[in-house]
């Protein structure tokens, strides 16, 4: 069986897998690395989205052993050093931006990664960037909400729609 | 889905030669054939993956004047990089899918698919591209065959896509919100010697050229110079989302607007 290594929130891992095992597989059943939730399986919902090599990737639709050697990134890395939610998190929590909370790891991911590129973005392309992650609770009103303060922005204007 | 061996080569010559075995299928960047595989429509023996090739990658202005990109490069790059050379290319690129699957789908996967509502094949029909393989140059007006059908040949490789840069162009695409696909999508593209206008989600053959559209928009290109002109409903795919007749009246709907648009 194949060998895989990838550097996964900083830490050294590798396994043997299968060709056909995805990373979201590889993450969740190796590595017990639960947060990143697999919600369609066919690519459309966006709860397993992960960073490989700083960008934004759907964990069901790659394969483990195409992410060999690369820095992978979860929402199990996301916190703080010490513990406390990191500035994405937080508004989340502040601004009510998950009801059941399924989405949430992929939301975060994305949103991380949009403002990684993107540090001031608009209420518009924050709602194009979230494209590829679905929400069954919120109506994603609250969710750009926070992640329109999560990038330092005044959010008392937008009204509730 | 079912198991398989995989390959990760460093070149193309090292990708040919392991698409020569048995079962043997080249992964671009996944976001169609690895669904495909789950639901085990597609079953390799061997996976050939192609995002280690270094040399498959990138977007550049070649000497001619054309702009290449290299078949293994993902959308987001032609998303980022090519606006300066082939804006409408650049913009059709930052709209396909989502952002996350802009990171790993590539352009050679995309028009090695050839799916009937896919973006990619109407830019490249639409510009009169040249789709260059690890053996050949193949024009576009020969490379697309049908839905799901191409050119290629078992084992062959996309390495290159040469787009002669138009004067002016717009893609206008009405999205299926659900896939993100296009439910239609024209590209139009005005060159000094006529326009094309290449049309994409609509046909049961897949993407075509609109050549009366083509005729009329080359001896004036404006809006008003293809007003009255419609395609046949006939052969046109009929689905939940649109019957053959709204999918007619899209295409000179859109090439309206694209034509509008165009700059």
């Amino acid at each position: 069986m194949p060998q895989v290594s990838m550097t996964v929130n900083g830490k050294a891992t590798s396994g043997d897998v299968e060709g056909r095992t995805l990373l979201s597989s590889y993450l969740r059943d190796h590595l017990g690395l639960t947060g990143t939730h697999v919600g369609c399986d066919t690519s459309q919902c966006g709860a397993c989205v992960v960073h490989v090599d700083g960008e934004a990737v759907k964990a069901c639709t790659i394969f483990a052993l195409e992410a060999e050697g690369a820095e992978v990134a979860t929402i199990e890395g996301q916190a703080n050093a010490d513990g406390s939610l990191n500035v994405i998190q937080q508004a989340f929590q502040d601004h009510h931006g998950l009801q059941c909370g399924f989405c949430t790891p992929g939301m975060v991911m994305s949103a991380a990664a949009l403002l990684k590129d993107n540090p001031k973005p608009s209420e518009a392309e924050v709602r194009a960037y979230l494209e590829g992650n679905i929400c069954r609770c919120t109506g994603y009103h609250n969710i750009v909400k926070a992640i329109l303060a999560a990038s330092g922005q005044d959010v008392g204007a937008i009204a509730a729609e | 889905m079912y198991n398989f061996e995989f390959e990760q080569p460093g070149t193309i010559a090292e990708a040919a030669a392991a698409l020569g075995s048995e079962d043997a299928l080249a992964l671009g960047g996944g976001q169609t054939l690895i669904p495909a595989m789950k639901q085990r429509l597609n079953a390799p023996g061997t996976l050939v993956s192609l995002s280690g090739i270094a040399e498959m990658k990138g977007v550049c202005l070649r000497d001619d004047g054309a702009l290449s990109v290299g078949g293994g490069t993902i959308h987001a790059t032609v998303a980022a990089q090519a606006g300066a050379h082939y804006p409408a290319l650049a913009a059709l690129a930052s709209h396909i899918g989502d952002p996350a699957v802009r990171n790993r789908g590539t352009i050679g996967g995309s028009l090695a698919n050839n799916d009937p509502a896919a973006c990619y094949p109407s830019a490249v029909l639409g510009s009169g591209a040249t789709v260059v393989t690890n053996t050949r140059e193949i024009a576009a007006d020969e490379f697309f065959q049908g839905m799901f059908t191409t050119a290629l040949g078992e084992g062959e490789i996309i390495v290159e896509v040469r787009f002669p840069i138009p004067e002016k162009a717009h893609y206008e695409k009405f999205v299926q919100p659900a896939s993100r696909f296009a439910l239609t999508g024209v590209f139009v593209a005005k060159y000094a010697d006529g326009v094309r206008v290449a049309v994409t989600g609509a046909s049961e053959e897949g993407v075509f050229r609109w050549s009366e559209a083509e005729a009329a928009l080359s001896g004036e290109f404006s809006a008003a110079a293809i007003e009255g002109l419609s395609v046949p409903a006939d052969g046109m795919i009929g689905d939940l989302h649109g019957t053959p007749a709204y999918r007619a009246s899209l295409v000179s709907t859109l090439t309206k607007r694209a034509v509008a648009a165009a700059h």
